[in-house]
This record gives C-alpha cells, structure tokens and sequence, in this order.
C-alpha cells in the first residue's frame, strides 16, 4: 500500500512545497515593496529637495539651546528588568500557541480534559510568579 | 496564470489600496478630530473640505532638505524608515481580501502578523538610538519597554482565538466564523467571533494594538509637551514623511486583523459563497473603517497615560486578565 501510493505522496508534497514558496515569496516580495517604496520617495526628495549641509542645523536639537554631552547617555536599569520579563512571557507564548492548535484534535480523540489540565498547570505557575513579581513590587516604575 | 504576473499584480493593487487607506486615515483624523475638538482643521486644500491636505503635505515634505545629525550613527538613521515601512507593508501581505484574494495564504498566518507587527518595534528602536540625542534616544527606549510590554498582551489574545478557531490561517479564522452554530427557524446563523466568548481578547487585543501603535494615550515614546517629537526629533523631510505613512499604514493594518479575528473578516452573515470574492474587500473595508475610527475618537478623547501608568497597566492588569481569559476560553473549548 504504502509503495505504490509513495510516488504520488511525494509528487503531492513537492506541489505543497512549491505553494509553500510561492507564499513566502510573496510576503519577502511585500517587503522588499516597503523597501523601494521609501528608497523611491527618498531618490525623488533628493532629485528636488536643497542640499546644503553643515552648519548649526546639522547639531542635535535640544530645545534651542547648545546640547550639553553626549547623544548616548546611559539610561535607567529598569528597562533591564522588563526586557528579562518579557523574554520570559515571549518563551511562554511559544509554549502556548502549538497547544492551542492542537487542543481541538486532542479533544476530539477524547484526551481534551488532559491537555487542558496540563496547560493550566502551566498558566497558574506562570500566573503565581507574575503575582510575585507584582508583590515584590518589581514590576513598578519608579 | 503565470505566478509572477499574479505576483506583480497583487503587489500594485495592495499598494495602491494601503496608500489610498493611509492618506484617506490621514485626512480623517485631521478632518475628525477638528469636529471632536470644535477646531477649524483642514479647509483649503483642493477646493473642498480640504480633501487634498495629506498630499499637500507629502508634496511639502518632498521638498524639505533631507537632514541627518553630524553626530549621528548615519546608515542606521537612514535605514529607521525603510523599516517601519516594510513592516507596515508586510502585515497586508497575509490579510484576506476574499476567499481567493490574499497575498500569500499562511498557514501561519497569524503568528506571522504577531512577528512582522513587532519588527516595526526595531525601527522605532533604531531612529531613536542612532539619531545621537537625548530627547530621541529616551523616546527610542520608551517605545521599546512599551512595545514589549504591550506586545504581551496582544500575543496571548490571539492565542485565545487561535483556540477557538483551532487553526492558525487567516482564511481558517474567518472560516470558523461562518460555521453554522445554531439553526433559528431553519436559517443558519453563524456569528463573528466578537460574539462567541472573544469579547474580552478583543478589547485587550484593541487596548494592546493602540499601543503598539504608541498612539494617544499610550504615545508616551513621542510625547511632544516633554520629549519634543521622541524618537522623531531629529527626522525631517521625506524619512519623517515615510515614518507618518508607515504609521498610519499600520494602524489600518491592525485595524484589518482585529476585523478578521473579532468581526468575522471578509464574511458576513447571509453572505452566499459565491459572492465571498466580490463583497469580501468592500465588507472588509466596512469593518476597518469602524476600528479606524475608533482608534481616532480614542485619540482626540483620552488624555496621555504617564509612564508608569502605562507599564503597569500591560503587566499588572491587561497580561492577567489575558491568562484567564485564554484559560476560560480553553475550557469552555472542552467542555462544548
């Protein structure tokens, strides 16, 4: 059975593989438009717009007064922690979408009330840190 | 038909309807937001209502010196709007139109709005470090620790649809929403999934989007009465102009994916099938228009958030609340 239906299976699965590509071609096709579309406007600005560079409006503005140091100063440490936060809840949010997709077919195979304990498992652990982050107050801005 | 004249062609349609929608944004939120606030707004420009006063403005920007700070990190100043705007074009590559009209049909279509929206956020990043000052650079880095944030949110609401419809295409969603759910007196009702339970993720997944967006009350990154224009001080002429675009390229664009996650998309109720590919775009148009307008009277109603208000809205309310949602949608998945 599975040798002679073999050939057309692989027949099938480079034609979704060409759909595959032809999808994906079509989004970086779409960018590539957002990508000329701004280097167009850019060329036609510099085909009519003045050129005449240097002098004070080449200096950063601050409010019209000269600019005291550096551009780049150093910024507060609390972005630090959100940053780590979020790498937490963005890893977490991978964990939950092929669980989502395949929480329909789990149920419909009579092991939905398993998969969905497991997840909530998942979720209040993540939700008792979150209220820990909260209570120790980590996740106010100062 | 041969692949690269479809190509081609999608291309040119998508661009000039995302340009028409973006200007006519534009114009709606001058004209709009004059009404809300008893202002004057737009009058001259074309003759009428001052219709012509977006392309007024990109005509004046066109002229304007293209600057660039001497001590600033040029090639990344340069290249901040090349990546607004190809993120803002790459969410209209997966939109559906009709059941037939999308640019490219993923299957992960929606974690691939999830993904392309944010990269936007790197752009916002870029402009605001390498344009070398401090009014831009804490702009820069509020834009990212909002964005983040936000971002939080935005993913677990989708993730509450991606449980109902079961499926992650764009074209699936819409197609779970016209699933027959009930037979009222032998007529087929299927209803958005606004409706069914996703009530709660569409309002996170609203407040969220507003604030990827960092639009009023959430445009603590640009905040003109203390940071001057944020991570845009230092932008001028066409690149200040293709950052506006870009933006407001996106608002439609989220605009457009709340409509096909929340309110059923291109379908609507009694729609006959062979109709899906012609009405699906004007149906379409209709359900953005209504959240475009609400992203607008949001803006010209609510004063702007303060910092701190704004972190611990995402982290303290919206990010629990979305975990009980996804969790209550999850069970009620089971149960029925």
């Amino acid at each position: 059975m599975a040798g002679t239906n073999a050939p057309i299976e692989c027949k099938g699965s480079i034609l979704v593989l060409n759909q595959y590509y032809d999808d994906y071609i079509t989004v970086a096709a779409f960018m590539i438009m957002g990508f000329v579309l701004v280097g167009a406007a850019v060329m036609m600005s510099r085909a009519i717009a003045p050129r005449a560079p240097g002098g004070l409006k080449d200096v950063a503005y601050e409010s019209g007064i000269e600019p005291i140091g550096e551009g780049w100063n150093q910024s507060h440490i609390r972005y630090y922690i959100f940053a780590l936060l979020f790498l937490i809840f963005a890893v977490e949010a991978i964990f939950l979408f092929p669980w989502a997709l395949q929480l329909e077919y789990f149920d419909s195979i009579g092991m939905g009330v398993f998969a969905l304990v497991e997840m909530l498992v998942f979720l209040v652990i993540l939700f008792l840190g979150l209220i820990y982050a909260i209570r120790k107050g980590v996740l106010k801005w100062e | 038909m041969n692949i690269w004249l479809e190509l081609a062609l999608t291309l040119v349609v998508m661009l000039v309807v995302v340009l028409t929608a973006s200007l006519v944004t534009i114009y709606v939120e001058l004209k709009a937001g004059s009404h809300m606030q008893a202002r004057i707004g737009p009058y001259y420009a074309g003759g009428r209502w001052g219709w012509a006063q977006p392309l007024a403005d990109g005509a004046k920007f066109l002229q304007k010196e293209d600057l660039a700070p001497a001590k600033a990190d040029r090639p990344v100043y340069r290249l901040a709007p090349f990546v607004v705007m190809m993120s803002a074009l790459g969410i209209f590559a997966v939109i559906p139109l009709g059941p037939d009209l999308v640019g490219a049909k993923l299957d992960l279509g929606v974690y691939f709005l999830l993904a392309i929206s944010s990269f936007s956020a790197l752009g916002v990043l870029m402009a605001g470090w390498s344009s070398a000052n401090k009014y831009s650079l804490i702009g820069g880095l509020r834009a990212a620790a909002q964005l983040i944030a936000y971002e939080i949110p935005l993913i677990l609401a989708v993730v509450a649809v991606v449980i109902q419809a079961g499926t992650m295409s764009l074209i699936g969603i819409v197609d779970a929403q016209q699933a027959t759910l009930f037979t009222l007196g032998g007529i087929e009702v299927a209803l958005p999934f606004i409706l069914t339970g996703q009530l709660v993720s569409f309002f996170i997944f609203m407040i969220a989007a507003v604030a990827e967006l960092s639009r009023i009350p959430f445009d603590m990154p640009i905040a003109e009465s203390e940071l001057t224009m944020g991570y845009l001080t230092e932008y001028t002429g066409i690149r200040f102009t293709m950052f506006f675009l870009g933006e407001y390229a996106t608002v439609v664009g989220f605009s457009a994916i709340a409509a096909t996650l929340y309110l059923g998309g291109y379908g609507a109720p009694f729609l006959p099938e062979s109709m899906a590919n012609v009405a699906g775009p004007a149906i379409l148009l209709l359900k953005v228009s209504a959240l475009v307008f609400v992203i607008i009277w949001i803006r010209f109603t609510w004063p702007r958030l303060r910092e701190d208000q704004l972190q611990s809205m995402a982290w303290r309310w919206l990010i629990p609340i979305s975990l009980i949602n996804i969790a209550v949608i999850a069970v009620f998945k089971v149960a029925f």
